[in-house]
């Protein structure tokens, strides 16, 4: 019964929370690998076009909430996904007509491009400040869980409950759905091998007949749904502030570079590696270790391996440890 | 002379800009607004050297930055007795270990083989010292942070005076660099600018959440200052001798005795601000100028040349003998230390040291749009950069509410688009730095000032 116990314990505090999390960098890593990989720059705006996209999904929820339509027990903001999509494929495609595309055009060095997206940093950041100020908001509606503590005590009869949020189903769902679309589209359609073959090697691909136009704009707009989805679900699960989405590029690059930039299926799994490692050595596993150990043992410390105020440390950290030892990734993305 | 009339017509425009600041809002803004005009460009300088002579990223402006503050603390701030007293010499021997390991690891790779067992011994080694040290600081920083937590709860530093302190700046960052460069060096441009962007967050991270080292973001007030206090100033009689001679005509025109005291007693409130900044002012210009002749020398020394040879072809200056890592670190260092001075004249300049506040948007990125506006390769450009930058920066919300104003004059005071635009002003900031960066990158790539190539 301990044993059990003690399991229930890890999984509500480290194991549920790690996947949703990792779910959501998943996304955002995906995001920045494919502009890595196709558009070959470091895209220093993910954090803020996450954000951008997310805007709109506030905006409409409260606006779908005064005109008093929901989505029953689902959170309206689901409702508002297609519209929000829209706004920013749009705005993805206006940034990138009127800024990248010159510096493509005349094959700047993907430098050169990196620092052209800190511009782009700058004004999508103001444009969202103005536009909806820099506060916390939430927009959360429906049914916050699926599962309460009390309930399933009551239901088990264990000591520990198990709380399974609405919003970490959602998120691990929805993570799936588009996650697997993506992939098949990547792997079995014309489109997305005519994407592959461009981010292998541009030249082939031009000559073989693949319109690079095209590739860049259907980019752009995978991009952006991934992107606004991405960043809806974290919105969601924690709340929308557009500074935690601009720090939140720092943990989504690390799982890019970590899972081997410009490899999606890398970029997947980094995103859970980061989430992992991040809870996994910040939780305090005094509890845990009480059920398991008999009571001469039990520990009188928080046993916490470091203090969550390293968050976001570790993942950097694992990012150097995995710089230095195996530069193009766990997953091998492209060479460096 | 003709081929700097660029360059002094930019800086004129920028001091007339300043002046005008001065006469229109007032000389203690137009004044402080020079101050961080001249740290921006030390750490404008600084990341120009290695960006714009070695083409190297560095976007961990931030952490550098940081490290320069720290150091003002450590060396200026007057030691705890008490907390050394509980807790120092765990934290010394804390120290000892770390130094232990470095040397240990550092022998096994030289002495032994790269092999599996390497890397496990060298792992055991960090993994059992992490636990030492844990055992022996956890119980001392929970002594020292008790000791009264609201004023100090730190170890404190050495009272050595503050001026010093740039210096020890300097060379913290420089050993940061050292560490960053040995391990990120070697990687492409875009993988380096993310890893230094990671470790300055990781930097920023240590001080702001180890409150035994500098109270962490409990922050440090009332730091020694190279100047006078203003109290101190507004109560010498030579000060106010000083303001009364300087405003005598003003004076003389008012003939109630207490209101001339009363002007009088304004009057000195204000000069003494205006002195105190003007003695930053003084400090800073010399760093300034000392830099800008040790850069300016350096570029057009042979040094400079390979630098730029290394630069432009590295493959071509490998083959000509020249040792890229190992140059390629030394500039990495020497940008880094002079972010960091710039680090400590800007908490000197504050006399606080808030570690909540290093954040890469105002640290990291800012700086770079100051080098690429200003002209990447150019000393004078970079400088330019910084006050061009900065200045947009501060002003930015000004403008932006006048031109709103200009705009909704038509408009009742509470119509909702004009409050809310009203109470947007401050994110103009952003949106005009951004377009600024993303016209000069199209129109004018090499900045306001171009890097210039004296041929000899």
């Amino acid at each position: 019964m301990d044993f059990i116990n003690a399991l229930i314990v890890l999984l509500n505090y480290t194991v549920i929370p790690a996947l949703t999390y990792g779910s959501q960098l998943a996304l955002g890593a995906i995001f920045v690998t494919l502009i890595y990989g196709i558009l070959r720059f470091a895209n220093f705006a993910t954090g803020d076009m996450m954000s951008f996209g997310t805007m709109f999904a506030v905006l409409l929820t409260y606006y779908f909430q005064s005109k008093g339509i929901s989505f029953g027990f689902l959170p309206t903001a689901l409702l508002t996904v297609p519209f929000a999509v829209a706004m920013m494929i749009f705005y993805m495609l206006l940034i990138d007509k009127t800024v990248f595309s010159y510096y493509r055009i005349k094959k700047s060095p993907p430098v050169q491009l990196a620092m052209v997206s800190l511009g782009v940093m700058f004004v999508t950041q103001a444009i969202i400040r103005i536009i909806i100020g820099p506060t916390d908001r939430r927009f959360l509606d429906g049914e916050k869980f699926i599962l309460k503590a009390s309930e399933f005590k009551e239901m088990t009869g264990l000591n520990e409950g198990l709380t399974i949020k609405s919003t970490q189903v959602i998120t691990l769902v929805v993570t799936i759905v588009v996650v697997s679309i993506m992939f098949w589209f990547l792997n079995k359609t014309k489109t997305g091998t005519s994407m592959r073959a461009y981010s292998d090697n541009e030249d082939l691909a031009l000559l073989s007949g693949i319109d690079p136009k095209r590739v860049v704009m259907i980019t752009w707009i995978i991009a952006g749904i991934l992107a606004t989805i991405g960043g809806i679900l974290y919105g969601l699960d924690k709340s929308y502030r557009p500074f935690v989405y601009f720090n939140n590029m720092l943990p989504i690059f690390a799982a890019a570079i970590v899972g081997g930039i410009g490899n999606p299926y890398g970029a997947f799994f980094g995103g859970y590696v980061i989430a992992f490692a991040e809870i996994f050595l910040t939780y305090a596993y005094k509890r845990f270790f009480v059920y398991l150990l008999p009571e001469s043992l039990e520990p009188n410390s928080l046993m916490q391996l470091l203090s969550t105020d390293y968050k976001f440390a570790i993942s950097f950290s694992i990012l150097v440890v995995v710089l230095l030892f195996r530069p193009s990734g766990i997953f091998e993305g492209k060479k460096i | 002379m003709k081929q700097y009339l660029n360059v002094i017509a930019a800086y004129s425009i920028m001091l007339v800009l300043i002046i005008l600041v001065g006469i229109f809002q007032s000389w203690s803004i137009a004044l402080s607004i020079f101050n961080y005009c001249m740290i921006s460009a030390v750490m404008t300088m600084g990341a120009n050297i290695q960006w714009g002579y070695a083409g190297l990223i560095n976007f961990g402006i931030m952490g550098y930055t940081a490290l320069g503050g720290l150091a003002v603390v450590l060396v200026s701030v007057a030691p705890v007795p008490e907390a050394w007293h509980v807790g120092g010499l765990n934290m010394m021997i804390s120290l000892a270990v770390i130094i232990g390991m470095v040397i240990s690891i550092k022998y096994i790779l030289k002495k032994i083989q790269k092999s599996k067992k390497r890397n496990y011994l060298i792992a055991a080694i960090i993994f059992f010292g992490l636990i030492l040290i844990k055992l022996i600081s956890g119980p001392a920083i929970e002594h020292i942070e008790a000791v009264e937590p609201a004023k100090f709860g730190f170890l404190g530093g050495l009272g050595l005076p503050v001026l010093f302190s740039w210096i020890v700046g300097g060379f913290f960052a420089a050993g940061l660099a050292y560490i960053v460069g040995k391990v990120a060096l070697g990687l492409r441009a875009d993988y380096l600018a993310i890893a230094t962007l990671l470790i300055a967050e990781i930097v920023v991270s240590i001080i702001k959440h180890e409150d035994w080292l500098a109270r962490g973001v409990k922050n440090v007030i009332g730091l020694k200052r190279p100047a006078p206090y203003e109290i101190d100033l507004q109560t010498s009689p030579w000060f106010i001798n000083l303001v009364e001679k300087f405003h005598s005509t003003k004076l003389a025109t008012i003939n109630s005795l207490s209101e001339k005291q009363d002007l009088l007693n304004q009057l000195v409130i204000d000069a003494s601000s205006i002195y105190v900044k003007l003695c930053f002012a003084g400090l800073f210009l010399v760093v300034v100028i000392i830099l800008l002749i040790i850069t300016q020398k350096a570029l057009y020394s042979p040094w400079g040349r390979m630098m730029r040879a290394i630069r432009d072809n590295e493959e071509a200056a490998s083959a000509m003998g020249k040792n890229i890592v190992k140059q390629h670190l030394f500039i990495f260092i020497l940008g880094s230390a002079i972010v960091g001075i710039a680090g400590a004249m800007m908490v000197t300049n504050d006399g606080l040291f808030t570690p909540g506040s290093y954040r890469p948007m105002r640290y990291t990125f800012v700086i770079w749009v100051m080098v690429i506006v200003g002209g990447t390769g150019n000393n004078f450009g970079a400088i330019l950069g910084g006050f061009v930058v900065w200045f947009l920066w501060v002003q930015a919300a000004p403008m932006a509410l006048f031109i709103i104003n200009l705009f909704t004059a038509h408009l009742p005071e509470t119509n909702g688009l004009k409050v809310h635009l009203i109470e947007s002003a401050p994110y103009f900031r952003f949106l005009l730095v951004g377009i600024g960066l993303l016209v000069i990158m199209r129109f004018r790539p090499q900045g306001i000032l171009p890097e210039k190539i004296i041929k000899q």
